[in-house]
């Protein structure tokens, strides 16, 4: 048994790493921050109520760590979003979620309008229980209405 | 509401307090809902199962954010969750619960700000962790 296994990396995959894609626009609202921090299991009233929110400081109720808004998509209008967007294509028709990395650079609460910008970092290939995978690590960066960066994510997904 | 802890208390090697969530049927559709993450696999049970998983999974990023909720409980009111990171090294099967856990690895003053960074993960019922990863807070 000598033969190579295929790389599962292309040269297409290659050109679309650091390619930034169109920018989605994500709504902060409150049903939202609530609707997030309920699955989570939170009980903090700042996710929940305006009053307690502005009491503790804020200007309206707190987006919970990991939450960002949801994204607008208008039927046959909005940009696709993903890395498919950005002309990455595989084979591999199975996803599992590598990992997530959330860095705040300030607070994001309810009203907030933000921008995302999606580019691939690096493509990684993997041996793993699951068979050959590719590992796809991607960078998010969401800007607030006047231009400022309030959080980059940091993910990878698997493709397998 | 737990006691504020300070940058001045805290010290390295401290375990802060555990957050556990039962990750059922519903938590997992709530969570659907609440990301946006509606790929089968996590409440569809002949779906997964087509995909070669045992069952359905947990999602990845409601490990992420238990984690965030776990720090964002401790840090109290004057404190402020900065990062939060993970990776998803094992899968965490439905209806089993997942448990979140964070011990202070080092602590720093960065811009006038206290920070404190942490080892934190999540673990299955028998122990095994299954989301490990970082974490920054800032304290006052």
């Amino acid at each position: 048994m000598t033969q190579q296994k295929e790389s599962l990396i292309t040269d297409e995959m290659r050109g679309v790493i650091g390619k930034e894609s169109d920018s989605v626009t994500y709504e902060v609202d409150n049903t939202g921050c609530r609707q997030f921090a309920r699955a989570v299991g939170y009980t903090d009233p700042i996710f929940f109520d305006e009053a307690a929110a502005k009491a503790r400081g804020y200007r309206a109720i707190v987006a919970p760590p990991g939450f960002l808004g949801h994204p607008v998509m208008i039927p046959g209008k909005s940009a696709p979003r993903g890395p498919e967007s950005l002309g990455f294509q595989t084979s591999l028709k199975r996803v599992l979620n590598g990992g997530t990395d959330y860095e705040y650079f300030a607070n994001v609460c309810s009203g907030d309008v933000l921008t995302g910008t999606m580019k691939i970092s690096e493509i990684a290939e993997r041996e793993g229980r699951l068979g050959q995978m590719l590992v796809v690590s991607t960078e998010t960066t969401y800007k607030d209405r006047a231009g400022k960066t309030v959080c980059i994510m940091r993910g990878g997904f698997i493709r397998y | 509401m737990a006691l504020q802890p300070t940058f001045e208390a805290v010290k390295e090697g401290d375990q802060i307090p555990t957050v556990t969530l039962n990750c059922d049927s519903q938590r997992l559709v709530l969570w659907a809902a609440g990301s946006g993450d509606y790929y089968q696999i996590h409440y569809d049970k002949d779906f997964a199962q087509a995909t070669g998983l045992p069952d359905r999974i947990t999602h990845g990023a409601l490990k992420h954010a238990v984690l965030g909720r776990m720090l964002h409980e401790w840090v109290g009111e004057k404190g402020r969750v900065q990062r939060v990171a993970c990776q998803y090294r094992g899968m965490d099967m439905i209806d089993k619960d997942l448990i979140a856990k964070g011990i202070i690895t080092a602590k720093r003053t960065e811009n006038g700000q206290n920070l404190v960074d942490l080892e934190i993960w999540t673990e299955d019922p028998s122990g095994q962790k299954t989301t490990p990863g970082t974490a920054t807070v800032a304290l006052p």
